[in-house]
């Protein structure tokens, strides 16, 4: 007997798969980045199929609506050229193997009885995972969250001071505060000029 | 297998309920606001078909179906007929967890807000794909503009629902709109007013409209990523740009103005004289409003620099709406009355 769980998850379960095969398959880099979209999306389906619907909605909030976003706008402004990637089909089956021996060991090492099934556990959902995992969060693992935001920012401070002395240099920003304080007076300039006389003859009135 | 495909078909039409009202809607919004901007700016704007121009939406609606889709040469077919879906699904899906009435929303799901958030930064698919697939100058720079837009005014658009989600102590949309009971004064618009006003902003831009409507600025880059588009997948952008307006504005008078409640609530004389209307009808009520901001703004202001939007969404409304959320993680903790007591 079939229900709907089981459909949703064989769904989903084969959109992972199939799209992250052609991630690695597919020949135009902007198609890869968009399989990966759909990859996120299929695991973010899962996730809130096991009930964990905050990890499901953030993959999709953050990797889908930012990461990914961001992603394809620089693989859209650079210009691929498409043959170096033409050639690697033979490579892909060695990669495949490789993934495939790695994922056993995995599932070897990590075995179900560390942890707790999230699935119809009420200790859990009750009121929501969303819940637990905040209050966890801010209190018994506050140190380990911040710390790791804290190096988040550092990143981001990093990777604009590495960028920033070059543009320091040729800057062509303008001064805001100048913009909005500027009168008529400084950009038009109104010259009072004596409007050119020109005498016209009446015209003599024919008869 | 039977129950199965009868609660499938069930689903399906509370779907339709929600999906054909809402369809309805973006055509006369389209009405609305050519009517509208054209009384404001002088002019009657169209006026010809039917009573007063009431069924102009259907005559565009028929033009544009029977209209051929050209697909240009140098495009990629498949991504260039894909983007209008893209950008039109998230638009629909987020209108799931809309309660529209004490129980009346299609799924109540705990992570409402987030869910909504999540699916308002889908659309930007749409946009970013289009500008690609067409293969052409402006529909590329259409999408980096608008790509870049959205991203930047998402930040500031989330930390405005952290406001509310810590003022009402709950993600559930049903249950912030509980949050805000007792009459205009307790509705989060007064306490989170910075956050209102900046989610009203981060609203505009991440919909691209006027005055944050660089993406398809006329002026410059024609349609922006819509320029090689015709006939229904033209159409199909147009209706995801409505749909998400009205996203926007029914997401504002839940958060903010108090979703099906009335605004006469506790107050001697108008309260009982109001009871009589439905919550559905003042969240309707409300949305109107909301949506009569967005035409206004767009026949008022004109569209701003884009170094500008961006100084605008980094450097002003994210410090805003950081220190109203310390303002406001403040005020729950020490109860203010009245409205977190």
């Amino acid at each position: 007997m079939i229900n709907f769980t089981d459909v949703f998850f064989l769904a989903f379960a084969f959109m992972v798969i199939v799209s992250a095969l052609m991630v690695i398959m597919s020949k135009n880099p902007i198609q890869s980045a968009l399989y990966l979209v759909l990859a996120f999306f299929g695991s973010a389906g899962l996730w809130i199929m096991l009930n964990a619907e905050f990890l499901g909605l953030m993959l999709i909030l953050v990797y889908v609506g930012a990461v990914m976003t961001l992603f394809l706008f620089v693989v859209m402004t650079v210009n691929f050229s498409i043959n170096p990637l033409k050639n690697h089909r033979s490579k892909i089956i060695f990669g495949l193997a490789l993934v495939a021996i790695l994922l056993i060991a995995l599932l070897k090492a990590i075995s179900l009885q560390h942890y707790t099934p999230l699935i119809n556990n009420a200790a859990i959902l009750d009121p929501s995972n969303t819940h637990h995992l905040g209050s966890l969060l801010y209190t018994t693992y506050v140190y380990p969250f911040e710390i790791a935001g804290v190096l988040l920012l550092t990143a981001i401070i990093a990777a604009i001071s590495l960028r920033g002395n070059a543009i320091q240099r040729n800057r062509k920003a303008t001064d805001f505060a100048a913009q909005i304080n500027v009168k008529a007076n400084d950009r038009l300039k109104i010259i009072k000029m004596v409007a050119v006389q020109k005498t016209f003859e009446p015209l003599e009135p024919t008869e | 297998m039977i129950d199965l495909l009868l609660a499938a078909i069930w689903v399906f039409i509370k779907v339709f309920i929600i999906v054909i009202p809402l369809m309805v809607a973006v055509a006369y919004l389209t009405y609305a606001e050519r009517r509208v901007i054209g009384f404001m700016q002088n002019r009657r704007g169209p006026n010809r078909v039917g009573w007063h121009g009431l069924l102009q939406p259907f005559a565009d609606a028929l033009k544009l179906l029977f209209k051929e889709i050209i697909t240009p040469t140098p495009s990629n077919k498949y991504l260039f007929i894909v983007a209008p879906v893209l950008s039109i699904a998230p638009a629909l899906a987020a209108w799931a967890v809309i309660p529209f009435q004490p129980g009346l929303v299609l799924a109540n799901i705990d992570a409402g807000l987030l869910y909504v958030f999540a699916m308002s930064s889908l659309g930007v698919y749409g946009m970013l794909i289009a500008g690609w697939a067409s293969n052409s100058k402006y529909p590329m720079i259409s999408a980096m503009r608008g790509a870049a837009q959205t991203i930047s005014y998402e930040i500031a658009m989330g930390f405005s629902f952290v406001g509310v989600l810590l003022a009402a102590g709950s993600l559930n949309l049903s249950q912030i709109v509980t949050a805000q009971q007792g009459g205009i004064w307790h509705w989060y618009w007064l306490p989170l007013l910075p956050l209102f006003v900046t989610y009203w902003i981060s609203g505009v831009a991440e919909t691209n409209r006027a005055p944050f409507d660089v993406a398809e600025g006329e002026s410059e880059i024609v349609a922006g990523f819509h320029v090689e588009y015709s006939g229904m997948s033209f159409a199909i952008f147009f209706l995801a740009e409505y749909a998400n307006m009205i996203m926007i504005a029914t997401i504002a008078s839940l958060l903010f103005l108090g979703g099906w409640l009335s605004p006469f609530e506790g107050i001697p004389v108008l309260g009982p004289l109001t009871s009589f209307m439905p919550g559905i009808g003042w969240l309707l009520l409300k949305i109107a409003l909301m949506l009569f901001g967005y035409l206004w703004l767009r026949a008022t202001f004109p569209r701003y620099r884009y170094d500008q939007i961006m100084r605008l969404g980094w450097k002003i409304l994210i410090p805003v709406t950081l220190i109203w959320v310390l303002v406001v993680a403040l005020a729950v903790q020490f109860h203010l009355a009245p409205w977190f007591n």
